[in-house]
């Protein structure tokens, strides 16, 4: 789009409010603005949120990657694939680490399908 | 493993026992003891720090009882060589010269790679931000800040399709600061819009919980839109939106940075562009913290230039405020930077924070006048671009329709902007709503979590706690590629390693770079193959212009050329003349006391400089006066005969004469008349001479009939120390 500068007749709203007025307005809108992110970040995960959840119950990036496709290629990623390694070890009765690393290794998946 | 200031860093060490390193903290840290008043030499600071343990003050302070008062705000330094080996020795450098935030650029196209990546494979224009490099360069640094006596906050970058992993690795290796703004990602790493907001939520979560400071990206719209200055609204409008959407993650306001950057440079007006635009930021953001970049856009090669605009950037930082410095290597226009360059801007920057210290004290921003006026102007046109974006149903929608990046003022819109489409770049497809039992069993997780009852409240007891409460935890990854890593890199230059060879380097262990600057009375072209032929003929390999200014179009070229040396230094085998040792305070003074001396002492010739003999007189700094030495003090521009003459008249037992001026040798013809003077006089052989000056060398004046030569760095007992040992002598020879 191209538009020459209407400032003047754009500002017409503004001109009279006080500096203090214009700031509570700057942040009014900015804060509206950045709702539906927030909102999407609050139901939705991605591959990337999900390994850094592996990551921090104590696997490696080279083990994250595989049990994270894994899980997506299951249709599991709406559970959490953390979720996914944790009720593998209960069922299993194995240790988080033992499962998570199983799964990587390409182990266990046929026992991924009852778990939810 | 600490640092002993006379030894290098020794990187085979530091790469010890790197699996079970964990860092000596975790967090942001400001400098202490800023907003004091600060007594520094002669001198109240009211902008300071507290000082550092060790540090390396600027050239100037030797007129100043070598002080070097630490401005109050962080400064930063950005060191990326593609070698951390490399980088960690220059971030010693850095922090010697006053540099507590170190960043480290990335190395290119990380930011697609949908993973962690490990190991220390070689980068291009930054390194592979990787764990292992991650806890050596920080292993390094919790040393480097014991040895000046500061905190060093360690910093790099959460962004790109990888951010969460990148952001939990650095929340685990003790990393302080981060870049972090989704909105990069979508606009100049076409990074899938959804995807990245999505991803920003779980990162800057874990950087809250590091109690990390996050630097925005608003400063790339700065670098990227063609007229810089017309995306001051929308560079408004960026870092409100980072600022209010990390808040309402969860970051504390004063670990939310905004980058920001005075868009315009000389030959522009830029202080009328560049100060209203700092004010209005600083008016709409007072509740976060400014990273003052300085400029790059409009950088050319020229490091002169380059330092002038970088200077009148500090005069804005100095005006307004900024919690933490950025500085910008002066060679950036150039090259990936070099080791004295990074070293350069620290100067740069300490040396105009030091000099402008309380101006605003003084200087009252006048915002009755033009300065108010575009003040206002701009936060109404950030305003009223977040309408716009509201009214054509939000920022996606605004993204799409080519809001951002557009070279017109807003709302001046030029239709150059760069539009993203919702369903479209890196990573789309790959979002998944979470169900109603979705579970992230970790201890700092961003949005909905369903954890399971039994777990009372405590998603990461499912585990057993995470890696961020047992660190135990972490799984280090060391190498990867057999080829591409630092134990390669440091076999190949092993024979530079604590040995006596020694080549000269700019970037990387000796990498044999050298730069020489030449003038030529040619025009530009001629004069830049004949620069290159310059540097052939001086033996350099791979020789390159690396910057040139005409003078004149016919009457000549100013060539800086860099090329490679092809051969080693045996340090062994240099002929170092011995430091002469001085006497000790006591023996100086005993030995005048019993024998009173006496000196006469000038800048002699046309040479109007009387700082360095003053200095070397004069009780207050340390001078001769000190141990007991009486003088009769002549002054500038003295001539040789005078100076003579009054030696006679007094008696004196010595002259002492400065002489600062060099062109056509005249230090050294004033020199030897000095000599044959006094041995026409007939008291040559019953005076002791002695000639100092900061081209002076005691083998110039040696050779010049003088006595002794006393050059760059003397001090009062090295010349005190030297008459009176060569008193005994003469008295001895007679």
């Amino acid at each position: 789009m191209k538009r020459a500068d209407d400032y003047e007749v754009r500002r017409q709203h503004l001109k009279d409010m006080t500096d203090e007025e214009l700031k509570q307005r700057f942040w009014e809108l900015a804060e509206k603005i950045v709702e539906p992110m927030l909102e999407l970040g609050y139901k939705n995960t991605t591959p990337s949120v999900e390994r850094s959840v592996l990551l921090r119950m104590g696997f490696s990036s080279l083990e994250v990657k595989p049990i994270v496709d894994g899980v997506i290629k299951k249709g599991l990623m709406s559970k959490g694939a953390g979720n996914v390694v944790w009720r593998l070890s209960k069922k299993l009765g194995i240790s988080v680490r033992e499962a998570g690393v199983g799964l990587a290794d390409g182990k266990y998946w046929d026992d991924v399908d009852g778990l939810f | 493993m600490k640092l002993d200031s006379n030894k290098k860093l020794d990187i085979k060490e530091l790469l010890k026992d790197l699996d079970s390193y964990r860092p000596k903290r975790r967090g942001w840290h400001w400098r202490e003891g800023r907003n004091e008043v600060r007594t520094v030499g002669d001198f109240e600071f009211h902008q300071t720090s507290e000082g550092l343990k060790n540090s390396i003050p600027l050239p100037g302070s030797r007129g100043f009882h070598y002080i070097d008062p630490q401005p109050d705000c962080v400064v930063t330094t950005e060191i990326a060589s593609g070698r951390f080996e490399d980088d960690v020795r220059r971030m010693r450098m850095a922090a010697w010269h006053g540099a507590d935030h170190i960043m480290v650029i990335r190395t290119a196209g990380q930011s697609h790679i949908d993973s962690l990546i490990e190991g220390t494979t070689q980068g291009i224009g930054g390194i592979a931000v990787t764990r292992k490099q991650c806890r050596a360069s920080r292993k390094a640094l919790d040393m480097i800040e014991e040895e000046v006596g500061r905190e060093i906050n360690f910093h790099s970058y959460i962004s790109g399709v990888a951010g969460p992993d990148i952001a939990v690795m650095f929340a685990e290796e003790g990393i302080n600061g981060a870049h972090q703004d989704p909105q990069y990602n979508v606009l100049y790493r076409n990074v899938n819009m959804v995807r990245s907001f999505t991803d920003a939520c779980e990162a800057k979560k874990i950087m809250a919980w590091a109690d990390m400071l996050q630097i925005d990206g608003a400063h790339n719209a700065n670098a990227t839109a063609m007229k810089a200055w017309k995306v001051r609204p929308e560079l408004m409008v960026q870092h409100g939106i980072n600022s209010i959407f990390s808040r309402k993650v969860g970051i504390k306001p004063e670990n939310i940075a905004l980058s920001t950057v005075p868009p315009t440079a000389p030959p522009a007006p830029c202080m009328r562009i560049d100060l209203p635009y700092a004010v209005a930021l600083r008016d709409l953001f007072s509740e976060y913290k400014m990273r003052a970049q300085q400029h790059t856009k409009y950088m050319e090669s020229d490091m002169r230039e380059a330092t002038v605009t970088h200077t009148m950037n500090l005069m804005i930082s100095r005006l307004t405020s900024a919690d933490v410095q950025s500085t910008i290597t002066p060679d950036e226009g150039r090259n990936v930077p070099w080791h004295y360059n990074n070293i350069a801007a620290l100067m740069t920057t300490k040396q105009a924070m030091n000099g402008m210290d309380g101006l605003k004290e003084m200087v009252k921003l006048d915002r009755e006048g033009p300065l108010g006026t575009e003040v206002r102007e701009l936060k109404e046109r950030a305003i009223l671009f977040m309408e716009e974006m509201l009214e054509v149903g939000g920022y996606f929608k605004a993204v799409e329709s080519g809001f951002f990046i557009d070279s017109g003022y807003y709302p001046e819109r030029n239709g150059d902007g760069i539009p993203r489409q919702i369903d479209g770049g890196i990573g789309v497809g790959m979002i998944f709503e979470r169900d109603k039992d979705y579970f992230a069993p970790v201890s700092v997780h961003y949005g909905y979590n369903n954890i399971p009852a039994e777990l009372n409240g405590k998603a990461s007891a499912a585990i057993g706690g995470d890696t961020f409460e047992d660190p135990s935890k972490i799984v280090y990854v060391d190498e990867l590629d057999e080829f591409d890593n630092v134990n390669t890199r440091l076999k190949e230059v092993e024979k530079y390693y604590d040995t006596n060879l020694v080549k000269p380097e700019v970037e990387w262990r000796a990498d044999g770079i050298v730069c020489t600057t030449i003038f030529l009375p040619l025009d530009e072209r001629t004069a830049e193959f004949a620069a290159i032929k310059c540097g052939e003929k001086l033996g350099l390999e791979d020789v390159t212009v690396v910057h040139k200014q005409v003078l004149h179009p016919s009457e000549g070229t100013y060539v800086e050329i860099k090329g490679k040396v092809k051969f080693d230094i045996n340090i062994d085998e240099l002929v170092i003349p011995e430091k002469v040792p001085v006497l000790s305070e006591e023996e100086i003074r005993d030995d005048i006391a019993v024998r009173p001396l006496f000196v006469v002492a000038a800048t002699v010739g046309q040479d109007e400089h009387s700082v360095g003999l003053k200095e070397t007189l004069d009780i207050k700094h340390g001078g001769i006066e000190k141990y007991g030495v009486k003088y009769l003090y002549l002054g500038t521009s003295c001539p040789v005969e005078k100076l003579v003459d009054a030696a006679i008249e007094t008696n004196a037992d010595a002259i002492l004469a400065s002489t600062i001026i060099t062109h056509d040798d005249v230090h050294v013809k004033n020199m030897r008349k000095l000599h044959e003077l006094c041995i026409e006089k007939g008291i040559r052989d019953r005076i002791i001479i002695c000639c100092g000056g900061t081209q002076v060398t005691n083998e110039i004046a040696k050779e010049a009939g003088m006595d002794a030569g006393f050059g760059r760095g003397t001090k009062g007992i090295d010349v005190a120390s030297f008459m009176v040992k060569r008193r005994r002598e003469m008295q001895n020879e007679n």
